[in-house]
This record gives C-alpha cells, structure tokens and sequence, in this order.
C-alpha cells in the first residue's frame, strides 16, 4: 500500500519490556545506527536494579529512551513521541512520560491474562478505551516471529530472546534508517553462533518488511543529519568515556595506569572496559573491597603510577579514610564517584547528585580534596583527564564525580586529536642531594614524587601529623596549624590554574542558572528556550567545584538571581550562599531521574515573572 | 615499564655496595617501650637484610596502625606508615604496579587479624611476593590494653573486666586456611631462629607469612614464655625441622608420634617408641602443615615453631604482567590514537 513520507525536527523514542527482553540492546543499536546517520541525540537507559526481575512485573521494566534530530539535542527528551512497550507492565509503567497523542507500538502477546495480570490491569488496555487519546499500532510481535524462524527449529528461549529485533526492525522501517549497522553488529558479536546470527538478522529484516508491507503503519518519517560541528564522531557513554579518558591520561602522562576497584553500580564499567586495554600497560585489579580498592591505588601511586579507584557514593563512604591518607601523604590518586540515589544502598540503578559534600567535605580533619564533575557522556573523557593533571601537578587525590544518567547515557562525540590533547606529563624526583619528602614547589606548595628503586631518596611517608620539609612525626601545636593550612593552601592555589568562570549567555542579567554535573543538558535546553524567547538568563556550568574559579564571585554579582537546580537538597546552593554570600535560590528534585528541560523552563519563568512583578 | 619510571630507578638486582646493619638505621628515635619485643624483631631484620645484598632503594616497608607499624620509621628504606589494617592492600598495589620491588609488611594482631582481616587472607590466597611480618603480642599495646584476636578465651583486659569471651584466632592455621604458600613462625626471643626463618621467607617466590611471638612487657609481660623462657621453653615447644623428626624436651627425650591424623606425645625413653617412629616434618606437604598447625592450643602438645609450610605456587604479579605481554604481543603495544576512534565512526563535514 501507499506510505506517507513525513519530516521531523526530532523524535523520541522510548524501547520498554521486561528486563530479559534485550531492551538495551535494542535501544543502543537504535542509538549506534542514528548516529551514523548523522543525527544529534542523547539516550537515557534506565533498568531495575534486579538482575532478572520476575517475568512481566512492574519492577521488572527495562527501558532505554533515545532523543534524535537534526537539531542540537541535549537531552533524552522529558517525553516520548513513540513508546514500544513488548508488555503491558512495559506499557503500565512508561505511559506517563508519553506524550498526548503519542504513538504506542504495542506487542500483543504481551497482553495476555496473567501479563495483565502482573501488570495490575483490570482489564486489557489494548482493548477497552483508555488509551483513545493514543495512537495504538497493535502487533504480535512474538507469533510473528516465531513464523520467521519456524523452519530453523531454533529453542523457544532463542526464539523468545530475539523478538527484540522484530521491533527493532519496525523502528528501523519507521524512520527511515539502514538495517546494516545491526547485521554487522550480529555478525560480530555471535560469531561462533551461526544459528542465532542467521536468526536475528531474519527477525530484524522480518520486522522491518511486516512495516512495510502491513496496514497498520502508514506514515513513514525522515529525521535530517544534524548540522552538528565539523569532525569525526563516535557515540559514546559516560563509563566509556571515563575509561578511555584515563588511558589518555596516562600515556599524555608517561606514567603506568593501574585501577582499583570493586564492582559497584553504575561504575563496574569503568572496570571491565579498562580490563581490555591490556595493552597499554594497564593494570586493573578488582580487590576484595571498596578499601582495599583504594589503598592498593595508594601504594601504586607510591610506586609511580597513575593510580584510580572508581566506585559510586556507598563505595566512597568506605574509601573515606584511606582518602584522608592520601592527603596527608600527598600522593597523586584519582578518585571517580558514579553517583548514584542515595542514601546506604539507596536506588542502585537510578541517578543522583548527593554525593557532592561528601567529595567537598566528607573526611576526618581538615582534608582538603579538588573536586571536579562531568557535565556529559563524553565531558567525561575531558573530566577524568583534568582530574589527572590535578593530581599530578598538586600530588593530591582529586575526585571527579559522574552519575548514573552521565555513565549509561550517550551522546555523539567528536574524537579528540590524541596529539592535540595536552601533555600532563610530570617528573620523578631523581637527585639524591638535599632530598626532603616533604619539599615543596614554590608555585603549586606540590612535594617532590619520589619513588621507590631511586637510589638515595630512601624515605618514609605517613598518616601521622608531620613536619613539613623533613616529614619527620611531628604534634607540635603551631605544626599542626602551619601543616593543616599548608594543605588547604595548595588545593586553593588550583584556583590560579583553572579556566575561569564565563556563563553562556550574556555576562549580566535577570537570573542565572548555575549547575554542575549531569543537569547540563536540560539546563542547556530550558535556558535557551527562554533566551531564543528574549529572556533574560544565561547558564553557567561549573566543572571545578572545589577549588571554585577564581572569578565565580565576579560572574555571580553580575546578575539579579540565581538558581541552583540539583538532584540532590541543595549541596551546590550551600557551597555557593556559604562562600559569596549570596541568595542563590534552590530548586531540586530527588527521584532518581534527570531534570526534565520542561521542569526548568517552568521554574525558570516563574522565577523570572516574579521578577518583573 | 613507562618510560616516565624507567627514567629514574635502578635495574640492577645486587647493590653495588656492601651492606652493614647499620645502612638500615635511621635517624629516628626508636619510640618502643624499653623492653618490647619489637626492639629484637628490627634488630634482626636489620641484621640479616644486608646478606641478600639487594638494593637498599628497591626495599619497601609498609605497615598499618600499632606498635609494630612504628617499623618502617626505623628502617632505611622507602616505606609507607599506612592505616589501620591495610598495610596489606597499600603493599599489594605496590607489587602489582613495581613487581621487582622486595615489598615487607609488618603488622600486628591487631592491624592484621582484626580490621586487617579481610585483607590478609586475600593477600595471601593471591600469593603475591610480600613478606609479612606479623608480631603477635595477644593484645592491643597502642590503645592501652584491649584484647585482641588471639587473646585467650577469658583473658582479663581493660575492655574484658569478666575475661574476654572471643576465641582466639590461630595465625599459622589461618594462613594455611587461606593457601599460603610459606606459612611460619617464631619469636622474639629466639634470634637465630627469627634470623633463619625470616631469610627463607625472603627467598620464598609468593607470599611469606611469618607470625612472631612478641612479648608486650606493658600491658601482656610474659604472654608466651612458656615457649621463649629457659626453664619451661624445652619442654613446651617442639622446632620444626624440614626431614627430621619432632623432638623436644630439655633432655631430647620426648616426640610427637601421629596416631592417624592425631599427633601425640610420646616417650623416647620407655623403650615403646624410637625417633624412628616419630612424625617427620615435610615443609611440602600441606596435610601435614595443618596438623602441625592445629598442635598450637592444645595443652597436651608441645607447641610448633618453624616454617610449616613451604610450597610453590603462581605469583599474582607474575601472572599480571604474563596477560599484559599477551596483549601486546596479540595487539602490538597501545595505541592511543586507534583508541579513540574505536568502535563505529562517522564524519560531519
Ligand atoms: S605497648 Fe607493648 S607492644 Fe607496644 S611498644 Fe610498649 S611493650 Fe611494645
């Protein structure tokens, strides 16, 4: 039959169904696929914490949502246009985030009795009228996919397992894009096994025939390229970043990288993408716990290497005093925080930004820690390297603090020129002569990295208060004093070597919304709604937060108001007021979710009608 | 190896001079109380350590919290004074990164068997090459007198008024229960035998495990001179010797016989039993290590002193570097630039 060919601007798309159903895999080869077509996007996964959830039930719904154009997308979208739900708890609980009049690609098998059932369904929604205000495009995606593969006498569990091409294939005819990337994924990732080669490309190319053939779907959609910057692209997540990030930094560095590091979600990433890079010499080492991951960086650190530990907020809560070891024996350590829903256990799977005044503030004495934070998926490749040429050029531990939106959502992402990235390297101490530990650089107050195997810099190094210099154990009153603003003072000093602050936007105004971490995309977007509107705000992100840039105090007197929005209670907004003074307003929301651009730009406009009242 | 570390460290194995004790003395104030056993154990280290006549600046001594960490203080080597119990992890993150360092850690019962737990045994299962120190004084000497893991069951402390009501840990068992691969033990006041024992666990390739019996004169004065004083020390601890039988009372007149799995005291001087009928100490054989190790608290045998067990095993910074030389040898060495643009790429122009 005759298909309508349609334009769009942008589009998203949420993949919904059980957690076995493959939900991520589809999303992500929806995602790779867009992205070498050109368009701007942005993804937001988000699965249950359990494993394998029972089948059906509604805290067993995976989903992974993707936010594509031909326009700057900096978000995954606060709604979506099109929700693919393979069951009815899938429908049950992503129905919310669709938008009125949204498409719903629904697989019918997925509604049967005891679906609806778990799905806490009264009756078939599929059936009765309450999703009238809906496009519904009904499908057994199940049967039909059993058709494609009856004569390969495959398993049910194989043939169940690949229903989510059929989907994916439907997507793929829908808008407009190439099956080829996903076959050659297949190819790839089940070499060994023909059989489920064979059967998932039949199922994708079934799926994306049954599109086009049926009646059902009538309307097929383009989505342009984005004009994005000139360059080369890759899409990236956050974790993925982060890892090669590191391996960036250490080789600008010259040094040897060793992690470690015990599994935690959302940082294991981290751990089994850098267990790969073998081949740079990296040495990652899954300890037997969230403290022996860390100390263990601190000896490599004291054997001259560029050590990491990754964890999220529960791990660092474990970390905390071997962090204040590293201070006092101010040695270099990188110290990644995946943030994540808090507190204890909290909410593993979902994101959060709570953990920033444990970074700032959470350790025994006076334990002053550079802080700095990733603002997206690939801002994490950026973020993880400046941390590196912190630590090494202040020798101190710096952590750099990800979420769990940042570390599983991705973006496109220009590859960096590896000789365009800034060289960090630094040096070992080498003559013997006039040797003190504790000797400073008159500049940075960084001591001398001095390590074992050099001949005539034998020395000791500690947690016990010290003599500057010599390093010799020393509880003097007026020492402890000089060392504990010795300390503090070298970690401000970073304040002179950091870019500073510059809003986007104009430099003055009504209100600036000031953020950090993870919210960059939908602050990004609200504000330049209501900038493109005529409003006066601009946005200024901070990547350091401790120390601060020199001139934020400067940036933030140059406007009426200010707001703070967080995944947390307010913990930039109490930085901020304690150090400037100034009546930042707050504006939070702890669901384990990102920020909607849509929530902004109302509090936004509240804030700025209030201000014209 | 980076070319960074390369830069800057010594290759060589042997040092180029020839070492006295003194070379490993700082200029320190030794802080012991007068009396500790500790002042022995250094004593001894300092003395043996220039006979491996291995570079002073490849030597690392890491220690935890107590009195025993104070070691690395007095030793001229690198050293890192760390937290409480992880002396162990900060030690295995060393070798692992510098595998020709010579990496000691020196612990207590304390640091080691108590907050140190944890990490003991896992340094031990992964046999990496460490030599631990671990200087048993059955208390808690920094805090001022607590009791400690391997206290005995009802021993009266500051914090155990009625008698302490934990079972003792027994270190050498542990230490088998976690497959270490040189598990020994000796004591303070036996310097030829502390000499001896600790040069095999410097030459042992893997973990050495060495508990020493160390007599806290403050808060636990005479914890273990039924085994270290003349007068009682012959008749209430047996030398283990690789290939020769246990012997022990002062006049040589007793031995430990196996009576199926179950060691027993027997007379040499009845005529019912010769040194021929005695168990034979095998270093190799970890069956027997056990029952050698379970003989420590039970009133009945003489207690154990010696290297129970000595076994080769895989080294985990052996088997570190063997997968990144496969990995390179597999993919060439790392390229950053081909790093960075893995995976699927696409280009806007
Ligand atoms: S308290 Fe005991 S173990 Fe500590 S130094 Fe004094 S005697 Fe030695």
């Amino acid at each position: 039959m005759e298909k309508i060919e349609k334009k769009l601007k942008e589009v998203t798309i949420r993949f919904a169904g059980d957690s076995g159903d493959g939900m991520q895999i589809t999303g992500t080869q929806f995602t790779n696929t867009t992205a070498m077509m050109g368009n701007d996007l942005s993804t937001f996964p988000d699965y249950p914490a359990e494993i394998r959830a029972p089948q059906g039930t509604l805290f067993g719904v995976s989903g992974f949502q993707i936010h594509f154009g031909s326009a700057e997308i900096n978000t995954p979208g606060d709604n979506c246009d099109v929700l693919v739900a393979m069951n009815a708890a899938a429908l049950k609980v992503n129905l919310r985030g669709l938008i009125p009049g949204g498409a719903i690609i629904a697989n019918t098998d997925g509604f049967n009795d005891k679906n609806l059932k778990l799905a806490k369904y009264a009756t078939n929604p599929l059936k009765d009228d309450s999703l009238s205000s809906y496009k519904v495009y009904q499908t057994d995606i199940t049967k039909l996919t059993t058709l494609a593969l009856l004569d390969m006498n495959l398993s049910n569990k194989i043939v169940e397992r690949t229903k989510n091409f059929f989907a994916l294939g439907m997507m793929y005819w829908m808008y407009n894009r190439s099956i080829d990337q996903s076959i050659k994924w297949v190819q790839n990732k089940f070499k060994s096994k023909p059989e489920i080669v064979e059967a998932n490309i039949r199922v994708l190319k079934a799926g994306w025939n049954f599109a086009e053939t049926t009646e059902i779907f009538t309307v097929k959609y383009t989505v342009e390229p984005a004009s994005l910057p000139k360059g080369k692209y890759r899409n990236i997540t956050g974790n993925s970043a982060t890892a090669i990030g590191l391996v960036a930094a250490a080789e600008k560095a010259n040094l040897n990288l060793f992690l470690g590091t015990y599994p935690i979600t959302p940082a294991s990433d981290i751990l089994h993408e850098l267990s790969m890079y073998k081949e740079f010499n990296v040495r990652t080492f899954q300890a037997e716990d969230e403290i022996a991951a860390i100390t263990s960086t601190i000896g490599a650190s004291f054997g001259g290497s560029l050590a990491v530990t990754t964890t999220s907020g529960p791990g660092i809560a474990l970390k905390t005093e071997a962090i204040g070891l590293a201070v006092m024996v101010e040695l270099p350590l990188i110290i990644i925080n995946v943030q994540r829903g808090g507190p204890s256990t909290g909410l593993p799977t979902k994101t959060e930004q709570a953990d920033l005044l444990q970074a700032v503030y959470g350790r025994n004495g006076e334990a002053p820690v550079p802080v700095v934070a990733a603002s997206t998926p690939g801002d994490c490749f950026y973020t993880v390297f400046e941390a590196a040429r912190i630590a090494l050029k202040y020798m101190t531990p710096v952590f750099c603090l990800t979420d769990g939106y940042l570390a599983n959502g991705s973006e496109p992402w220009v590859i960096p020129d590896a000789n365009s990235l800034p060289d960090i390297s630094t040096k070992f101490r080498k003559d013997p002569n006039n040797y003190l530990p504790y000797l400073r650089n008159a500049e940075t107050l960084a001591r001398e990295w001095a390590i074992p195997g050099t001949p005539g810099l034998e020395h000791r190094i500690g947690g016990l208060e010290k003599e500057d210099k010599t390093g010799n154990i020393n509880y003097e009153p007026e020492n402890h004093e000089k060392m504990v603003h010795l300390r503090a003072e070298k970690i401000e000093r970073i304040a002179n070597d950091i870019p500073l602050a510059k809003p986007e936007g104009d430099a003055s105004g009504d209100l600036l919304v000031l953020g950090w971490g993870g919210t960059y995309g939908a602050i990004r977007t609200a504000v330049s709604t209501h900038r493109k509107n005529g409003m006066s705000v601009s946005h200024l992100h901070l990547r350091h937060l401790n120390p601060f840039p020199k001139n934020l105090g400067e940036v933030l007197y140059n406007f009426k108001k200010i707001l703070i929005p967080e995944i947390n209670l307010g913990q930039l907004s109490k930085l901020i007021r304690a150090k400037y003074l100034v009546p930042a307003l707050s504006y939070n929301k702890v669901q384990g979710l990102p920020f909607t651009a849509r929530e902004l730009e109302i509090k936004i406009e509240s804030i700025l009608s209030g201000d014209l009242k | 190896m980076s070319t960074l570390v390369d830069e800057v460290v010594t290759k060589s194995e042997t040092a180029s001079v020839k070492y006295t004790a003194k070379d490993f003395q700082t200029d320190q104030d030794v802080r012991w109380c007068p009396g500790c056993g500790d002042y022995s154990i250094l004593a001894q280290v300092q003395r043996i350590i220039p006979d491996f006549n291995f570079p002073r600046e490849k030597t690392v001594f890491v220690s935890g919290i107590g009195c025993s960490s104070r070691f690395p203080y007095y030793m001229e080597t690198y050293g890192v004074h760390g937290i409480h119990g992880r002396a162990t992890t900060i030690a295995s993150g060393l070798k692992m990164t510098r595998p020709e360092l010579q990496v000691w850690v020196v612990t207590g019962d304390g640091d080691g068997l108590s907050i140190g737990g944890n990490h003991l045994i896992h340094l031990i299962r992964r046999n990496l090459d460490i030599n631990i120190l671990l200087f048993n004084n059955q208390i808690y000497g920094l805090t001022k007198g607590q009791y400690s893991p391997t206290s005995e069951f009802g021993k009266v402390t500051k914090s155990t008024p009625q008698g302490s009501i934990d079972n003792p840990f027994n270190p050498v068992t542990l230490a088998l229960g976690s497959s270490g691969t040189f598990v020994a033990r000796t004591m303070d006041r036996d310097p030829k035998h502390m000499q001896t024992v600790i040069k095999r666990g410097v030459q042992h390739r893997g973990t050495s495990f060495i508990e020493i019996y160390q007599n806290c004169n403050v808060f636990n004065d005479g914890a273990f001179f039924h085994f270290t004083e003349k007068e009682s020390k012959d008749e209430n601890s047996v030398i283990l010797e690789h290939g020769k039988p246990l012997i022990f009372g002062k006049a040589k007149d007793k031995g430990v016989r196996l009576d199926g799995f179950t060691p027993k005291v027997v007379s040499l001087t009845d005529g019912k039993y010769s040194a021929n009928d005695l168990l034979i100490h095998n270093e190799n054989d970890s069956t027997l290590a056990f029952i050698l190790g379970n003989m420590s608290y039970n009133p009945e045998l003489p207690r154990p002193f010696g290297i129970f067990l000595d076994t080769a095993e895989h080294c985990y910074e052996d088997e570190m570097q063997k997968q990144i030389d496969l990995a390179i040898q597999k993919k060439g060495k790392g390229n950053l630039e081909k790093l960075l643009n893995g995976g699927d790429t696409w280009f806007i122009n």
